[in-house]
């Protein structure tokens, strides 16, 4: 029987897509439950209750609102180039999917265990920029038009802070597989020999650009609802909506398993008496979220030039800086090899 | 000297000392009792004086109060009182028609005022949407079963609204 999902190429096919289902289903189910997190926190900062009328408090939500979605009629506007206004929420919806394939959630538990997962990881999170654009440019109308040419220029800015920051870390590691990253980060002291010790000001340059990247306050230019009514969303109702909708909020969560996996050792114990395990990635994973809607919550939008002058001329310029400076402190071993794991032994 | 360099804002641009505070802050709202009303299940306090759906009252012994002075309809802003009158067999004056547009009422409360019987009067009652448009165009039924409905609440309302008239 084994031999069956090893060898035969059905088997092989069917073990693949169960192991598929086994990454997306729950994290579907998972992204609902984060959907009402993310309403709650925000209604509560605000002094509101947020939902709290389907299911016990409010849990299923996200459930009425997702039949609410598929039930309702599909308005295509009639200017609108109606193919390329279809596909952009699937590749949206898509390239956030498939993001998940090369990400571990447990030693040894990844779909994809491909050596060159980071490159695969920004490649793909930059693919979801054309979702946007083709969302704005097919609706054939001037907000959402504005909206994705803003989102457009937001996500490249960012994007190439983001590939220095994670450099950073490839440097330290030396290699760009997610598994060997984490496991560089493993050791006797637990959560201090994770990398937000020795990359610590990237921790938060990371976490900034993960939020400008997907979108999310204080650089929700791209829909800014006070300026652009909704930004690309504008002409969009029902499942294509949704869709979009699922795509930014996996895109978030994708952004906290990458600050959990990159600066907070993954599936790595903080203390070394407790075993490792996928649940401390689940935690850590919710932490970030946690501060990412709180983040939404608390801070006024930026203005566009505000947000330009951010990303080019302050976290560019840091970032590259930092980059050299570990490249210097990983090659001359500085403090024991701190930013130079691959001298640590094992 | 202007051109100085402002060291104390650069270091709280730097460590995002306004983020950190506005977290805290946040996280203070985060715990407090929140604010809202459960609606249906809970409810504001209503002052007296609360201008809601109108009805016309009756005397205790049954007789309606209106008189058809025509006042209401005299002073109303948005015209949306209609009133037709007529003897009565007995000779007293009554209408024979009281309609109220609910859709053009801006309820000012004037007809109240200048009401001299207080005979139309506006209830607390604030939930009395309809699903058609139709169904606004009040009558004369229809604002005296309101008044059966709501005179407890209404005679409270005014004794309680007196000394300030």
């Amino acid at each position: 029987m084994a031999e069956f999902f090893t060898e035969n190429w059905l088997g092989i096919i069917l073990l693949t897509l169960g192991q598929c289902l086994l990454i997306v289903v729950p994290l579907l189910v998972a992204l609902a439950f984060l959907l009402y997190a993310d309403r709650k926190i925000w209604a509560a900062v605000q002094l509101r209750r947020g939902p709290n009328v389907v299911g016990p408090f409010g849990l299923f939500q996200s459930f009425a609102d997702f039949l609410k979605y598929i039930v309702k009629e599909v308005v295509i506007p009639a200017g609108a180039d109606k193919a390329v206004f279809l596909i952009a929420p699937l590749i949206s919806f898509v390239v956030a999917i498939i993001a998940w394939a090369v990400i571990p959630f447990n030693n040894t538990w990844v779909l994809a265990d491909v050596n060159v997962a980071i490159l695969y990881v920004l490649a793909i999170s930059s693919l979801g920029v054309y979702g946007i654009i083709m969302g704005g440019w097919a609706s054939n109308s001037k907000y959402p038009f504005l909206g994705s040419l803003r989102s457009a220029a937001q996500m490249i800015s960012y994007e190439v802070s983001l590939g220095l920051i994670i450099i950073g870390v490839i440097i330290s590691t030396g290699s760009m597989n997610f598994g060997d990253i984490v496991r560089a980060q493993d050791g006797a002291w637990g959560l201090f020999n994770w990398y937000w010790i020795p990359h610590f000001p990237m921790v938060f340059l990371f976490t900034i650009s993960a939020l400008a990247e997907t979108n999310r306050p204080p650089f929700d230019l791209p829909e800014a609802e006070s300026e652009l009514v909704a930004g690309y969303q504008v002409e969009y109702s029902s499942t294509p909506f949704l869709l979009f909708m699922i795509a930014e909020y996996m895109a978030m969560v994708l952004m906290c398993t990458l600050t959990a996996i990159l600066f907070f050792g993954g599936w790595l114990s903080p203390v070394p008496f407790l075993p490792d395990g996928v649940l401390w990635l689940v935690l850590k994973i919710l932490l970030f979220f946690f501060i990412y809607s709180m983040v939404k919550a608390i801070t006024p939008r930026y203005r566009y030039d505000q947000l330009m002058r951010l990303g080019w001329k302050v976290f560019l310029p840091f970032s590259l800086f930092w980059v050299v400076l570990v490249a210097f402190l990983a090659k001359y071993e500085v403090l024991g090899g701190l930013w130079a794991r691959w001298t640590w032994g094992a | 000297m202007s051109t100085q360099f402002d060291y104390g804002r650069a270091a709280k641009y730097w460590l995002l000392a306004d983020f950190f505070k506005g977290f805290g802050v946040g996280m203070k709202y985060f715990f407090k009792p929140k604010t809202t009303l459960n609606y249906p299940h809970e409810r504001s306090p209503l002052s007296p004086r609360f201008r809601g759906e109108h009805a016309l009252r009756r005397y205790p012994n049954g007789e309606e109060r209106c008189i058809a002075c025509k006042l209401c309809e005299a002073v109303c802003p948005a015209n949306c009182i209609v009133i037709d009158a007529e003897p009565r067999e007995d000779g007293s004056r009554r209408t024979t028609r009281y309609d109220i547009d609910m859709t053009k009422c801006i309820y000012c409360g004037l007809c109240q005022e200048a009401c001299p019987v207080d005979a139309i009067v506006e209830t607390p009652n604030l939930e009395f949407s309809t699903e058609t448009r139709e169904e606004l165009f009040y009558d004369k039924q229809k604002l005296l079963d309101n008044g059966a409905r709501w005179e407890g609440v209404m005679a409270r309302n005014l004794e309680l609204d007196a000394p300030y008239r």
